[in-house]
């Protein structure tokens, strides 16, 4: 697979992930990442060479599913869940629209 | 330097049990040495004086009522500012958590506090722990106290610094791709990521949640196990925590026989692009452990040379996606594009993201973002992670051989801050030793055995063990730890 991205490529990708890049990072990561991709994309000639189908490992520990019992226990106040936010109202977030006004 | 900051933190247990010393004057002793020193290492964000003396007087009082109090109470530690805590700032290293005090302790601050160590400070990293160096830090730097010129090690450099110069006796770092190891080489200090799940991660800024954990670092192999006994154990706030007793790191460390023990050398991680100081080292190493009664030989681990372009898609795609919870709205920086009337939380979500967030993090949040898109992620994120498998598994055939593997933490010495800056994936290269670990989820530890005799520089010599045998890399290390000239820094150069 080619890991050519353009600099287009780049800029929908920080799009995607909600970072609003200026044009000196678009160019400077459109300039890296080549770069780094061609490094990593060994992996899949790696995967073709084993010759066999490898089951992915996506952790380290085999758990799953692991649940406690559904019983109320003391946590956040309302006060310590809000020390942080940049903007709160009646114990409430505070954001900006999140809806268009057409 | 006070005779008080020479002493390990065993040794301090030992005084403060014995009445010869207060925590008062021991924690006393270890601020100054952080006023002394700190201003040419930046190893510390921030420094906890009132908290950690307020901690060391409530330990001396419940000693002097005859209270039976743990073994490490009174003895000072410091904390990556990573780890939540309550009474100190977290920042993460980032502008995005600049002045954040998070409601609520990490397990292992939790577990610290129960123990009466004071904690002395929040200490410097890369940005949410991402990089080699320290010098991804948005606060500058830190240095290594072996040459100040020089990196420390990243991410977990600060603590690593803080104990090298005898700031603190201990600290806590964390270890997604060597973050607790590599440092530990770098500094000469001893450096230990547990096997995962072994440590609570309740608490710790996530960056690559299947590979993060928290582990001890400290100036000796017996030290790093009492503070790793203090923060180990099952956490029921962590899903991924392992329900099983700890192993015995503090009897394997003071017991230290190699005698019978089968240690394999990783024939992938020496020779060819590394230096030929730290293979002198470690050729030394393993011949002195030989020596000692081990049988030594030859172990292949094929898929090893993989670990780095695995490492590099596993960890961004996590790093993508668990960073995604900074987002401007709940806690964390939030700024407003210029010139947007009215901006949309989609606008200022973006734009702060953009204030936030430094050039690595930004990289590595675009890599895994790709790595994980439609149309890529079986390539990229699916094929990785059938590597991990194939390295998971040359671990389980060379356990079968051998009881413990060997090799050098890093394949260098300290670089200089700036040399590696502008080459990422140089950079990235670093970690090829260390990464491995991490992606099997195996326990790994790096004892110091000396000084490079090309650069001058500490070296690190890693152990690793079967998941769950965290004792076996404690009971090695310490058996050459009794047969190195471990280095030792005798003032900040």
């Amino acid at each position: 697979m080619s890991s050519a991205l353009s600099r287009e490529d780049v800029a929908h990708l920080a799009s995607l992930a909600r970072i609003s890049l200026s044009e000196d990072e678009l160019d400077r990561l459109g300039a890296e990442l080549p770069a780094i991709l061609d490094h990593v994309a060994a992996v899949q000639g790696v995967v073709e060479s084993a010759g066999e189908d490898v089951a992915p490992m996506s952790h380290p520990v085999p758990v799953a599913n692991v649940m406690r019992e559904d019983v109320v226990r003391p946590g956040l106040t309302p006060d310590e869940a809000l020390s942080g936010a940049p903007a709160s109202e009646e114990q409430r977030f505070l954001v900006p629209k999140i809806l268009g006004e057409e | 330097m006070s005779d008080l900051t020479r002493l390990g933190a065993a040794e301090l247990a030992e005084k403060l049990a014995g009445g010869e010393v207060t925590s008062v004057d021991v924690t006393r002793a270890h601020l100054e040495r952080i006023g002394e020193v700190d201003s040419r290492l930046h190893a510390f964000l921030h420094v906890g004086e009132e908290s950690a003396m307020a901690t060391a007087a409530d330990v001396d009082a419940r000693r002097a009522a005859g209270e039976d109090v743990p073994t490490l109470a009174g003895v000072p530690v410091a904390v990556k500012d990573l780890i939540n805590t309550t009474d100190q700032p977290t920042t993460a290293g980032s502008r995005m958590l600049e002045g954040w005090v998070p409601p609520y302790d990490a397990t292992v601050v939790a577990r610290l506090r129960a123990a009466g160590l004071p904690i002395l400070g929040k200490t410097n990293l890369d940005e949410f722990a991402m990089g080699s160096s320290n010098e991804h830090s948005a606060y500058g730097p830190t240095r290594n106290p072996w040459d100040t010129d020089r990196i420390p090690g990243g991410s977990s450099g600060g603590s690593a610094a803080a104990v090298a110069s005898h700031e603190a006796p201990l600290a806590l770092g964390t270890d997604t791709g060597g973050s607790i190891r590599q440092p530990g080489a770098m500094t000469g200090v001893v450096g230990m990521k547990p096997t995962y799940g072994g440590v609570s991660r309740y608490g710790v800024v996530a960056m690559a949640s299947s590979l993060d954990q928290v582990g001890p670092m400290a100036r000796s192999v017996l030290d790093a196990a009492l503070l790793h006994e203090v923060v180990a154990g099952h956490d029921p706030l962590d899903s991924t925590s392992i329900d099983a007793p700890v192993p015995d790191v503090v009897a394997a460390a003071r017991r230290g026989d190699v005698s019978g023990l089968k240690i394999g050398i990783v024939r992938e991680l020496g020779g060819e692009g590394f230096q030929p100081g730290v293979q002198a080292a470690f050729d030394g190493a393993v011949e002195q452990l030989a020596q000692a009664g081990a049988e030594v030989v030859e172990v292949a681990c094929p898929s090893f040379r993989h670990g780095i372009a695995a490492y590099y898609l596993v960890m961004p795609s996590e790093v993508s996606s668990n960073l995604a919870r900074f987002d401007a709205m709940r806690y964390g920086l939030r700024v407003s594009p210029e010139g947007v009337p009215d901006p949309s939380a989609e606008q200022v979500m973006s734009a702060s993201r953009d204030a936030g967030f430094g050039d690595e993090v930004k990289r590595r949040i675009v890599l895994g973002t790709y790595a994980l898109s439609s149309g890529y992620y079986d390539a990229y994120y699916g094929s990785a992670q059938k590597v991990r498998t194939l390295i998971a598994r040359d671990f389980a055939a060379a356990f079968e051989q051998v009881d413990v593997l060997v090799s050098p933490t890093a394949p260098t010495t300290a670089w200089r801050l700036g040399e590696k800056s502008d080459d990422p994936l140089a950079m990235y290269l670093e970690d090829v030793c260390t990464i491995p670990a991490n992606l099997a989820g195996v326990p790994g530890l790096s004892l110091p055995v000396g000084l490079a005799d090309d650069t001058g520089l500490p070296v690190g010599v890693q152990f690793l063990a079967p998941a769950l045998a965290d004792d076996r890399v404690y009971n090695v290390a310490a058996a050459l730890e009794r047969l190195v000239a471990a280095p030792v820094l005798e003032e900040v150069r």
